[in-house]
């Protein structure tokens, strides 16, 4: 049996019923990542020590009959963007190269405290940002189903260990879509919960009011078991949310649900073989007895302009920390300011200069109405236009992207072009909603997504219905 | 788009080279986003955040940090002096 293949489900089964050990598993994943690390890329930086000293100590408690926890035993992977203490955490750039992280994120808290082994800190897009995991400034990762391409980004490596079972499961987080959108390209799960009900303190800040950390995972099933596991109000971020409805999630009978399919997001610049693919998976809801009821969504062709305004408008602020004085790279010059330019120079890549130099640009005098004011009203009506559609559905259905997974290098010279990646994803962050990315269908070897959207709090419940898949 | 300006403002760096990409790609990125400008919106009220959450506030204490996690902290700072953060002249 090859143990790296395992779901957490399973895994968890056979640690308790002591059909392999924690060490067992844990080597299993860290040979398949060792062997592969080569070609694919997924990791950054690989924690062997931790992990194998964590499994022991799980060993041991199942060795004394101890009562071991869903996630206890079973190898993580984690984003180089989210902090855990003692490790280096380089967010993919060279502004953070030997950055060690001082604390633990509030999610690697809740990891540890459930017996998670960390086996390592996967590759990314510079600071979340890109659609293709090239803008890592340690090299691309490789799509698994096909080295020649890439497995979508910013989460690139989190999903491409995921689909390599270089890990059992991974965390990544999502702006714009880079937990679904490289899902969707690896054939994975890939869940965005509502804005707010994980923490983000830790998480190592792109844009602030879209940001959220999420699971990666080979089941539905797997991403409730770390969602519930990571999910809750936290003191140290204040958008963080309470739960709703404690606890209280009905079961969903798929003969009660009414499925909005928006038309506006199947429209010119789809590939026909990845609509054909999602409506035939829509279909099936239907002959299970859901009701498909087709809604607009009319502000949909504005999202991705809005969030090109919003997104570096935050981002530009946020970089601002990185000025050689407090941490990470620093170069020195005659005064305070050369030292500024020369430390932001080197430090960045492209893209995230690019964006620096817009959301400056939108924030500036004399144009701060006219784009960024702007763009927030435009984010109301979009959050307004899926209001209105849950009055009518209960979850929407959607491609998660438009098309497969692009050759490495296609569009890095094209920027708006790389930007349409996220055109499917986008507005759920504008809107705050939940949303999850679930494999279903092949073009010729890639894998297409089937993007399940919920309203606000509704995360248990899209879950719920990707598993009935 | 005054690349010069902006960059002096976000206080990057950027050699003439840089330069000349970024003007040349920013038009086209600008011509993207002003897609906006055919909506109506004057009297939507702008949203800035999600979650309904107002005025959220604790305690105005600071944490008091442990010996070790100062260490870990003034360890990541390039330059100290007598375990203080050392900066360039501002003035």
């Amino acid at each position: 049996m090859e143990l790296n293949k395992l779901t957490i489900k399973q895994a968890h089964n056979g640690l308790k019923n002591k059909d392999f050990s924690a060490i067992g598993l844990t080597e299993s994943v860290l040979n398949k990542i060792k062997s592969q690390n080569n070609s694919i890329h997924a990791y950054l930086t690989i924690t062997e020590e931790l992990a194998l000293s964590q499994a022991r100590k799980v060993d041991k408690k199942i060795q004394n009959k101890e009562k071991i926890g869903i996630l206890e035993g079973i190898p993580v992977a984690v984003k180089d963007v989210i902090l855990i203490e003692g490790i280096k955490c380089t967010a993919g750039s060279k502004i953070l190269e030997n950055y060690i992280a001082p604390y633990d994120a509030t999610v690697i808290k809740k990891l540890r405290k459930a017996g998670a082994i960390f086996v390592g800190k996967t590759n990314l897009d510079e600071f979340t940002m890109g659609a293709s995991g090239e803008n890592s400034a340690f090299g691309p990762t490789k799509n698994p189903h096909d080295l020649e391409r890439v497995p979508g980004g910013s989460s690139s490596g989190s999903a491409a260990a995921v689909t390599d079972n270089q890990c059992i499961y991974a965390l990544g987080s999502d702006t714009g879509g880079s937990i679904r959108q490289p899902a969707s390209m690896c054939g994975v799960v890939g869940l965005k919960t509502t804005y707010g009900r994980v923490s983000r303190y830790g998480l190592i800040a792109h844009a602030s009011s879209l940001d959220q950390i999420g699971p990666i995972t080979k089941t539905p099933e797997d991403a409730r078991i770390v969602f519930d596991i990571i999910k809750g109000k936290d003191e140290f971020d204040s958008t963080s949310l309470a739960e709703k409805r404690d606890g209280q999630i009905q079961e969903i009978d798929i003969k009660n649900l009414k499925i909005g399919v928006p038309k506006e997001y199947f429209v010119e610049g789809i590939n026909p073989r990845v609509e054909e693919i999602v409506k035939k998976t829509i279909s099936n809801y239907e002959k299970a007895g859901a009701k498909i009821i087709e809604v607009s969504l009319p502000h949909t062709e504005y999202a991705l302009a809005c969030y090109y305004i919003i997104m570096p408008a935050e981002a530009c602020s946020n970089l601002a920390r990185y000025d050689g004085i407090k941490y990470g790279l620093s170069i020195d010059d005659d005064n305070l300011l050369e030292g500024y330019l020369k430390t932001r120079r080197q430090g960045f890549g492209d893209e995230v200069r690019r964006r620096i130099i817009l959301g400056t640009y939108v924030l500036s005098a004399g144009y701060y109405d006219a784009y960024y004011l702007k763009a927030q009203k435009v984010r109301t009506l979009i959050k307004k236009d899926f209001d209105k559609a849950f009055e009518k559905v209960d979850v929407l259905m959607t491609p998660t992207s438009p098309v497969t997974a692009f050759k490495l290098g296609e569009k890095t010279n094209d920027p708006v072009a790389m930007y349409l990646s996220d055109i499917y994803t986008v507005s759920v962050n504008l809107a705050g909603l939940p949303a999850i990315s679930i494999p279903c269908g092949e073009i010729n070897g890639l894998p297409v997504g089937l993007q399940i959207i919920g309203n606000q709090f509704a995360d248990e419940k899209i879950i719920q219905i990707a598993q009935k898949l | 788009m005054n690349i010069n300006h902006i960059a002096k403002l976000a206080r990057l760096g950027l050699s003439e080279k840089e330069k000349k990409k970024f003007e040349k790609e920013f038009p086209k990125i600008l011509e993207f986003v002003d897609k906006l400008s055919k909506i109506k919106a004057d009297k939507i009220d702008p949203t800035n955040q999600v979650t309904g959450l107002e005025n959220i506030v604790r305690k105005d204490k600071s944490r008091v940090k442990s010996q070790p996690e100062t260490e870990k902290l003034l360890k990541l700072v390039p330059k100290t002096k007598n375990r203080y953060v050392q900066v360039k002249a501002i003035l």
